[in-house]
């Protein structure tokens, strides 16, 4: 046991170390690739190894400088705030499509063939359409999650319904409960699992979609942040920025995953 | 000439088959049950004994025939016939007083708070299971999740027990217990109860009548049993009573002399 504990540190820090080998090779190979030692300067702020006095990316995360010019925290802050409209969206409408299409085989057969089409589309397919529908950044970012973000909920929903036991809908068949008693008592325990899991992989699925979309749309949020960097040649940033985005997707896939466990009977002791 | 309680008239069963054919499961079933009556229905496996506890349960719907009790045909599953399924089917969500209790407020909406608690407790009690009270069902032993779902069963006073082999997934000395149990249950409050089995003793043992299936397709009833035995039954003294052997061979020679099963 105390030797799993140990491994658990001590193996990711030798792959931080190669790495951090690989990146400053690459760094020595490639013109003004930045340094793993500059971007940490970068990030953090101090002195780069040109001998320039830098104030880092998350020395002060929170500044507001303008409505264009705000600190990274808000950045993201904005980012979440799509991906949550969005995903909410996604589970309000998913869940009850998805319930539906494990109840009722007609209502599988009417709607299966469109999702299996659908779930495939690029989410960076749907943006020029919604943009043009909507004509608003926010709306069409928000949009953009939805469509991409509600098929893996509507099918884990179906999934999670049609993996209730036959016993248990026979109990109910005996005790004579009501569709609504029957969705509430025994089907929705059984499902509540699954749906979380559909939601994870949502929420998953709408943080790799926010980053593109907000290439695109422009304006705040994450995704615009990373490619002003860019257009700025702040490549060090980019780096920094994506790392961000790995740690903010990590946090919010093992919150996901904490609630699920929470609402999962079999995880209860 | 008494009055009907349970009746099986001309009951048949058939299945649609995926390549259009019909599959005739059971065909000319005819059964009268008593009041308090406990009857097992044995068979060799396919011979649609289960497919006839369902018929009566109102889960399946017969092809032809009726099911009655009290003179009113069966038409749908309800709680006057509760089943205690094989693999007991208890809600793994729910701890052992929560499947009573849900079995007993859906029932009896009229009870208050306090009367269903003290309901269920009652049953609880009545299959000895206060100790495993607010367990999972993931928690306690086959046997024990069994015996919820006979206390789930009779907690909402069903007209008939129906029971579907219901210690066949347990290991011999865990049925034995439960049969004993079923036995004691059975001389405080009569139930009328059917049981399915493909276990001889616990035929004899448990039953008034021992109803035979013959094989299917088109399996039916192919002779029926008097067990004229007093109850309580003690186990370990029947081993040696006439009547008791007779019953045990009259079965016996059924099974694997008139109606043998070929190898399959």
């Amino acid at each position: 046991m105390k030797r799993e504990s140990y491994k658990k540190i001590v193996l990711p820090l030798i792959v931080f170390f190669i790495i951090v080998g690989i990146w400053s090779s690459i760094a020595q190979n490639v013109n003004n690739f930045p340094t793993p030692m500059d971007t940490f300067t970068h990030a953090f702020g101090g002195t780069t190894s040109d001998g320039d006095e830098i104030i880092g990316v998350l020395s002060d995360p929170f500044y507001v400088e303008n409505e264009d010019d705000k600190g990274v925290f808000w950045q993201i802050v904005n980012s979440l705030q799509r991906v949550f409209s969005g995903f909410f969206l996604a589970v309000i409408i998913g869940v009850p499509v998805g319930l539906a299409i494990g109840m009722s085989k007609n209502f599988q057969l009417a709607l299966e063939p469109y999702i299996q089409i659908f779930k495939p589309v690029s989410p960076l397919a749907w943006l020029p359409l919604l943009l043009f529908v909507f004509q608003d950044i926010n709306t069409t970012a928000i949009s953009t999650i939805f469509v991409t973000s509600i098929w893996p909920i509507i099918i884990n929903t179906a999934l999670g319904v049609k993996s209730v036991n036959e016993d248990y809908l026979n109990v109910a068949k005996v005790l004579r409960f009501t569709p609504l008693e029957k969705v509430r008592k025994i089907i929705l325990p059984v499902a509540v699992p699954y749906i979380f899991t559909g939601m994870r992989l949502s929420l998953g699925i709408a943080w790799l979609v926010i980053v593109a979309a907000e290439m695109l749309t422009g304006g705040i949020g994450i995704g615009f942040w990373i490619w002003d960097e860019y257009n700025n040649l702040n490549y060090y940033n980019i780096i920094i920025g994506i790392i961000i985005v790995g740690l903010v997707g990590y946090i919010l896939d093992v919150i996901m995953g904490k609630i699920a466990d929470y609402f999962d009977y079999r995880k209860r002791a | 000439m008494e009055k009907k309680f349970l009746s099986l008239e001309f009951v048949d069963k058939t299945f649609p088959l995926p390549n259009g054919k019909e599959y005739v499961a059971v065909k000319d079933v005819n059964l009268q049950i008593k009041k308090n009556e406990i009857v097992s229905i044995i068979g060799h496996s396919g011979c649609g004994k289960s497919t006839l506890l369902n018929l009566i349960a109102g889960l399946d719907t017969v092809s032809s025939g009726g099911v009655f009790l009290n003179n009113k045909e069966v038409n749908g599953p309800g709680p006057d016939r509760a089943v205690v399924f094989q693999n007991h089917s208890l809600l793994p969500w729910l701890t052992v007083f929560q499947n009573i209790e849900m079995a007993v407020k859906k029932v009896m909406p009229e009870l208050s708070k306090k009367e269903v608690q003290e309901r269920v407790d009652m049953f609880v009690d009545m299959v000895n299971l206060t100790h495993a009270r607010d367990k999972y069902p993931g928690e306690i032993s086959g046997g024990m999740k069994q015996r919820v779902g006979i206390a789930r069963a009779l907690s909402i006073r069903p007209e008939v027990l129906l029971m579907d082999e219901p210690f066949g997934a347990l290991d011999s000395l865990t049925r034995a217990n439960l049969q004993e149990h079923l036995m004691r249950i059975q001389q405080n409050v009569k139930n009328t109860v059917i049981i399915i089995t493909h276990d001889i003793d616990e035929a004899v043992l448990l039953s008034d009548r021992v109803v035979m299936m013959t094989n299917g397709p088109k399996a039916t009833i192919g002779e029926i049993l008097e067990v004229d035995l007093p109850h309580p039954r003690n186990r370990v003294e029947l081993q040696n009573d006439k009547e008791y052997i007779r019953c045990r061979e009259a079965i016996l020679s059924f099974l694997y002399e008139k109606f043998a099963k070929e190898h399959e």
